[in-house]
C-alpha cells in the first residue's frame, strides 16, 4: 500500500508540463536515435547527457529514460521494414516480422510488435513498484563485502552466460583498467596517466560509449555497405484497430514474453537473451510453431515483448542496489553520479521524488510511447530513405559534439575516434562491448568496495565468506564465473563414465 | 578439409581472422603489462593503511595478461581455427573513406572550430561518396551546421570549440 501511495506522489512530481514535454522529447529523440544506424540507446543517451547537467534530476532522467524506451520501440522499425535489426535484441524480430511486411502486413507487424513491446514494459514496471523497495530495503543492510560480492556477481554473470569467457574477461578487465586511470579515488595516487596532463580526470565514460557504440557502428556500416531498401508501411487506425482485436488470442506468449523479459532484465545483457528465449519458447508451444519464420505474428510478439520488459527491468537493480542491469542504464546510471546523487539503495530513502518520479514516468512514457510510435511510423521510415552519405556524416559530426560537450575537451573527441576503431576492432572479433562499459562505470565503486571490506579484516580474503548473505553471492558469481570450465570439465567426466 | 580450409586462404595474404585475432591479442597484452609496470610503480601490495593504490589495476593487468595469451594461442591452435579474410580490401576501403576523412575533421577542427569544419566534413563527404549537387551540398550542410549553432550557443549556452570565422561575428 505504501508503494501505492509513493507512486502517486511520484505522478504528482511529473505532472508538470515541463516534464510531459521532455517526456515528449525524449520518446521522439529516442525513435530517432532507434532508428539511425551508429546511433542507439547507450550513446544516444551518453550524447545527450552533458545537455542535461544544469537540469533538475528528475526532468533530466524522465527524458534520458524516454531516450531509451524511444530506442526500444524502434528496434522494430528497422528490423521489420529493413530487415536491418537496429540492435542486437531486435535480432529475432527480423525472422516473422520482415516476411509479414514483405506480404503487405508491415502495418500488422508494427502494431503487434508495439503493443508487445508496451505489455512487456508494463509488466516490468509493475514488478519494478513492487519488488524494488523490497531490494533496496534489504540491500540497506549491506556493507563494503556484501557491495563487493554484488559487483562480483554481476560481473561473473556476464562471463558465465556470454559467447566466449576469455573474450568477456578481456572486455571486462579493459573496462576496469579504463576507470583506474586518473586520480585513485582512496590515497590520491595518479594512476596510469604517464605523466600527461590531459588524462588527470581520467577517461569519461560517455566518451568510451560514444566511441564504441558510435562510431564503430558508422564504420562497421559503412563496410557493410549499408543500403536501405525497405518496405512502405500502411499505418491507420484500421489496421491498428484490427491488430488489436487479435491480440487477445495470444495472450499466453505475451505472458511468458513478459515474464522471460522482466526476469532476464534483472542480469545484465538480458535483453538479447530473452528476445531469443521468447521466440524460441512461443515456437515450441504455439500451435502454428511449423510457420514461424514465414510472418507469423506471434513470432513478432514474442520477441519484441521480451525484449522491452527486459530493458525496463533493467532499470530495477539500477534504482535498487546500483547495478545496471544494460549498457543504457549504465549510462544512466553514470548521469545519477554526474547529477550528485549516490546511486545504490539509499536512493529510496533520500531521493524518494527522485525514485518515484521515474517509476511513475515509466508507466506514462510507455503509454505516451505507444501512441507516438503508432502515429509517427511512417515519418520515421521516411528517415531511413535519406541516402546515407549524408546520414554518416552527420552522425560522426553529433558524436563529436556530444563527446566534446562532456567536459569540453578537445581530447575527448580524440579518445572517441580511438575508441571507434577500437569498437570496430572488437565488433569483428565478437569482443562483448556491454560489459566493457558496465566495468567502466561501476569500476571505481567495486575496487572502493573490495578495498573497504579488505581494509575492515586486515587483508583476509575470508571477509568475503563471513556471513550466509556475503558467502552465497561469492559462491554464486564464482560458480558463474568458472561456469564454461566447470560445464566443460563435467561434459569430459560424462564421456569417461559412459566409455 | 584442410585442403579445404587451404583454398578459403586468401592468395594476396590479406589480413585473415587468424593473424588479426593474433595482433589484436598482443596488443591487449602489451596493455596489459603497461598496467602491471605502472603498478608496480605506485605499490602493488600491502600498505599499513590497507591495499596500495596498484593492488587492484595489478591484478586487473595480469588478468587481461593471461587471458590475452589464451586467445592468442586459441587463434593458432585452437579447434575452430578461421583461416577467412577479416575484411576484404573493398570494404576497407569503404571503412577508410569514413576513418581518414573523420581524423582530418578533428584535426581541423583544432584550427577552425567544430562548426565550419562539420560543415567541410558533410559537404566533402557528400560530394565525394554520392555526387550530389553542389546547391544540396551547401543547403544541407549549411543548414545542419546553423541547426547545432543554434542548439548549442544559443539555446543551451553549451561553448563548443570555435574559430576565426566566429569570432569574425562577435562569438
Amino acid at each position: 500500500m505504501e508503494n501505492v501511495l509513493n507512486l502517486f506522489h511520484g505522478f504528482s512530481v511529473i505532472l508538470s508540463w515541463y516534464n510531459l514535454g521532455m517526456m515528449a522529447v525524449g520518446l521522439i529523440l529516442g525513435v530517432l536515435v532507434g532508428v539511425l544506424p551508429g546511433l542507439g540507446g547507450p550513446n544516444g543517451v551518453a550524447i545527450l547527457l552533458p545537455l542535461t547537467f544544469t537540469m533538475s534530476p528528475t526532468s533530466a532522467i524522465v527524458m534520458l529514460s524516454c531516450i531509451y524506451w524511444g530506442s526500444l520501440f524502434a528496434g522494430a522499425i528497422t528490423s521489420i521494414l529493413f530487415n536491418i535489426p537496429g540492435e542486437s535484441h531486435s535480432v529475432a524480430t527480423t525472422f516473422d516480422g520482415y516476411p509479414m511486411a514483405q506480404q503487405g502486413r508491415a502495418g500488422e507487424a508494427l502494431t503487434a510488435s508495439f503493443t508487445g513491446s508496451f505489455f512487456g514494459a508494463l509488466f516490468s514496471v509493475l514488478m519494478i513498484t513492487f519488488l524494488a523497495p523490497l531490494v533496496a530495503n534489504f540491500a540497506l543492510h549491506f556493507g563494503p563485502p556484501e557491495f563487493f560480492a554484488v559487483y562480483f556477481l554481476t560481473f561473473a554473470s556476464f562471463i558465465g552466460t556470454g559467447k566466449d569467457p576469455f573474450k568477456t574477461v578481456i572486455a571486462l578487465m579493459l573496462g576496469f583498467g579504463l576507470a583506474q586511470i586518473g586520480m585513485d579515488n582512496v590515497s590520491g595516487t595518479l594512476r596510469l596517466t604517464f605523466g600527461w596532463s590531459e588524462l588527470l580526470r581520467g577517461v569519461d565514460f560517455l566518451v568510451v560509449v560514444i566511441g564504441l557504440f558510435g562510431v564503430a557502428e558508422i564504420l562497421v556500416s559503412m563496410e557493410e555497405g549499408l543500403k536501405f531498401e525497405g518496405v512502405r508501411a500502411k499505418m491507420n487506425v484500421t489496421v491498428v484497430w484490427q491488430t488489436w482485436k487479435k491480440l487477445p488470442k495470444y495472450w499466453l506468449t505475451l505472458l511468458s514474453g513478459a515474464i522471460i523479459g522482466a526476469w532476464m532484465g534483472f542480469k545484465p545483457g538480458g535483453a538479447t537473451a530473452a528476445s531469443f528465449m521468447s521466440y524460441g519458447l512461443a515456437k515450441r508451444f504455439s500451435k502454428n510453431g511449423d510457420k514461424f519464420g514465414t510472418g507469423e505474428l506471434e513470432g513478432v510478439l514474442a520477441p519484441e515483448t521480451a525484449a522491452h520488459g527486459s530493458g525496463c527491468a533493467a532499470l530495477l537493480p539500477m534504482m535498487a542496489l546500483g547495478i545496471p542491469g544494460s549498457a543504457t542504464a549504465a549510462v544512466l546510471l553514470g548521469g545519477l553520479m554526474i547529477w550528485g546523487l549516490q546511486p545504490g539503495p539509499l536512493l529510496f530513502v533520500e531521493q524518494k521524488d527522485f525514485v518515484w518520479g521515474l517509476i511513475a514516468s515509466m508507466y506514462l512514457s510507455n503509454v505516451v510511447g505507444l501512441v507516438i510510435v503508432l502515429s509517427t511510423v511512417p515519418l520515421f521510415a521516411a528517415i531511413l530513405r535519406i541516402p546515407f552519405s549524408i546520414i554518416a556524416p552527420v552522425i560522426v559530426v553529433v558524436c563529436a559534439v556530444g563527446a566534446y560537450t562532456v567536459n569540453n575537451a578537445m581530447f575527448n573527441i580524440w579518445v572517441m575516434l580511438l575508441f571507434g576503431v577500437v569498437g570496430y576492432v572488437f565488433k569483428k572479433l565478437d569482443y562483448p562491448l556491454a560489459p566493457l562499459i558496465l566495468a567502466l562505470v561501476l569500476g571505481d565503486a567495486t575496487e572502493v568496495s573490495f578495498r573497504q571490506a579488505i581494509l575492515g579484516s586486515q587483508g583476509a580474503l575470508s571477509i568475503f565468506f563471513s556471513n550466509w548473505l556475503v558467502s552465497a553471492m561469492m559462491i554464486a558469481g564464482l560458480l558463474l564465473a568458472f561456469w564454461p570450465a566447470i560445464s566443460l570439465s563435467w561434459g569430459k567426466f560424462r564421456q569417461v563414465l559412459a566409455k | 578439409m584442410e585442403q579445404n580450409q587451404m583454398q578459403e586462404r586468401p592468395r594476396s595474404g590479406w589480413l585473415t581472422y587468424q593473424a588479426a585475432e593474433a595482433i589484436v591479442a598482443v596488443a591487449i597484452f602489451l596493455v596489459g603489462v603497461v598496467m602491471i609496470v605502472d603498478s608496480f610503480r605506485i605499490g602493488m601490495g600491502w600498505a599499513p593503511e590497507g591495499p596500495q593504490a596498484g593492488y587492484f589495476p595489478f591484478r586487473t593487468g595480469a588478468i587481461i595478461c593471461i587471458s590475452s595469451v589464451v586467445v592468442f594461442l586459441r587463434a593458432f591452435f585452437g579447434k575452430n581455427r578461421n583461416h577467412k579474410l577479416f575484411v576484404s580490401w573493398g570494404s576497407f576501403k569503404q571503412v577508410l573513406c569514413v576513418l581518414i576523412p573523420a581524423f582530418l575533421y578533428v584535426l581541423v577542427t583544432q584550427f577552425i572550430g567544430i562548426y565550419v569544419a562539420s560543415a567541410l566534413f558533410i559537404g566533402g563527404f557528400m560530394r565525394t561518396m554520392a555526387k550530389f549537387s553542389w546547391l544540396k551540398i551547401i543547403l544541407v550542410s549549411i543548414g545542419i551546421t546553423a541547426v547545432l549553432f543554434y542548439m548549442f550557443e544559443v539555446q543551451f549556452m553549451v561553448p563548443l570549440p570555435k574559430g576565426p570565422l566566429e569570432s569574425l561575428f562577435g562569438y
